[in-house]
């Protein structure tokens, strides 16, 4: 299996490249943000208030990390269900948000405006969060605070381990891959 | 009298939740394997054995195996001649998650109000379900579950004339919806039966029979073996992304229920099924 390694931030024209069903690895900086940063982002938005991070070409990781034992900078990282930001996502899709990395599928709303703005969803494995935490290199926490592991991260990754779910051209795994080993 | 001290009650629970988050139990861990073995999806094999090599890194770190360290549900049985001996058992049970979850540096999910959603930065309160019993022991069952695969549970009240027909279909229907979003390959607990909740406790208590146990009615053990093939025939695969593997095991629990009803509950459990049990 051939495996892509991407840099982040990612360029529309990077974002193009990638199919689904490539399996990537990631480097560079990701930021961490689930139900609770989400909906605060978006209350700002409509406020007129600017967002904590400018997330042009930048990828999203849905993550709500459990604490750092001593000597550690986080603790087990792995996606959450990605289908739970779909309320929000269009709108940080139009902030120019580049991609998302998380679990599950994503509404018809949601593909539909990834496909306006070129943006590609990830997938990485649920429950491996022992081993995903082992591909992250530093942690700062950027915005919310208040909001514990909700709170949004700004993190280092090397060779994040994730594959193109769906698509810029709003191919979707979810979709194709089941119907070859349905019975 | 035998007399147990909450000290020993609280030092147990906390173990005792640190060790499912960070060991699965060794049925689990038997079923992936042959999951991956069996996997013909390449993505599907691909993510079954990243989820075997999660285990490898949560043991040797003792790390979390997954960062949602679930809320946690209790199943306690109490003897009858049993005394509890400087507080409350309700107290002594509650004080043990929230040690444990501190100092197992396990997540700490649950918010205090369902609305107004404030953390309350230990984990508690936990979901506890009593028994009482004859005998003097106590026993705790620990079973801290993730919501991505809670969320993907449902209960229907089925009619009589439903029937077997009806609950086959309504479990089928509720695994296709949910095993992308609940971390496949999934386990899935049955209750039918009883009432509304009692058809839930069994769907929960039903996560935590051992895989390779069948239910011992004959004609139930059929339904939990047709529900695990026509599962693993819906192609969702692991994480959803294609294959043989969608579901791991279905265990079935019955109970007696009204002339009028057919509650049927499932409660979907994601591959980091962990459950503890200890005796005191
Ligand atoms: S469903 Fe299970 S494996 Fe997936 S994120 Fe939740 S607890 Fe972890």
């Amino acid at each position: 299996m051939t495996v892509i390694n991407i840099k982040t931030p990612m360029s529309k024209e990077d974002r193009k490249k990638l199919k689904a069903g490539d399996h990537v690895q990631i480097s560079g900086t990701i930021y961490t943000g689930r139900d609770a940063a989400h909906k605060r982002m978006i209350e700002a938005l409509k406020k007129g208030s600017p967002l904590p991070v400018d997330f042009t070409d930048q990828l999203i990781y849905y993550v709500g990390p459990s604490p750092a034992k001593p000597g550690e900078i986080i603790g087990s990282a792995g996606p959450t269900t990605s289908g739970r930001m779909d309320a929000y996502t269009p709108e940080l899709l139009e902030k120019g948000l580049g991609g998302m990395i998380g679990k599950g599928n994503r509404s018809e709303k949601v593909i539909n405006s990834m496909m306006n703005h070129v943006a590609v969803y990830f997938g990485c494995v649920g429950g491996a969060g022992a081993l995903l935490q082992s591909c992250i290199k530093s942690v700062e926490i950027l915005a919310y605070e208040d909001l514990g592991t909700e709170a949004i991260r700004k993190i280092e990754v090397e060779n994040f381990p994730a594959i193109v779910v769906i698509d810029t051209q709003g191919n979707n795994l979810y979709e194709t891959e089941r119907k070859k080993y349905l019975k | 009298m035998k007399t147990i001290q909450t000290k020993k009650i609280i030092d147990t629970v906390a173990e005792m939740c640190i060790e499912a988050n960070t060991f699965l139990s060794e049925d689990m861990l038997e079923s992936l394997r042959t999951a991956e073995s069996s996997e013909e999806s390449e993505n599907g094999k691909e993510i079954l054995k990243t989820m075997l090599d999660n285990f490898e890194v949560a043991k040797r770190r003792t790390i979390p195996i997954c960062q949602d360290t679930g809320m946690v549900v209790m199943f306690v049985s109490f003897g009858q001649d049993l005394m509890i001996a400087d507080g409350s058992l309700e107290d002594a049970l509650q004080a043990g998650v929230a040690k444990g979850y501190e100092e197992g540096y396990l997540r700490k999910s649950v918010v205090a109000d369902p609305f107004i959603r404030t953390n309350t930065n230990n984990n508690t309160p936990a979901v506890i379900h009593y028994k009482v019993v004859p005998g003097d022991q106590l026993k705790i069952k620990i079973l801290p579950k993730g919501f991505g695969s809670e969320n993907t549970s449902a209960l229907k009240m089925l009619k009589p004339s439903d029937g077997m027909a009806g609950v086959r279909d309504f479990v089928i229907k509720t695994v296709e919806a949910g095993s992308p979003n609940a971390c496949a390959p999934i386990v899935v607990g049955v209750g039918v039966g009883g009432t509304m909740e009692k058809a839930a406790l069994m769907a929960k208590e039903a996560l935590g029979r051992p895989l390779w146990m069948r239910n011992p009615l004959d004609h139930v053990a059929a339904l939990e073996d047709y529900l695990l093939e026509a599962c693993n025939n819906l192609g969702i695969g692991p994480m959803g992304l294609g294959g043989v593997n969608t579901v791991l095991g279905v265990n079935v629990e019955v109970f007696p229920t009204h002339i009028a009803g057919l509650p049927v509950a499932v409660n979907i459990s994601c591959y980091v099924n962990r459950h503890v049990e200890r005796e005191l």
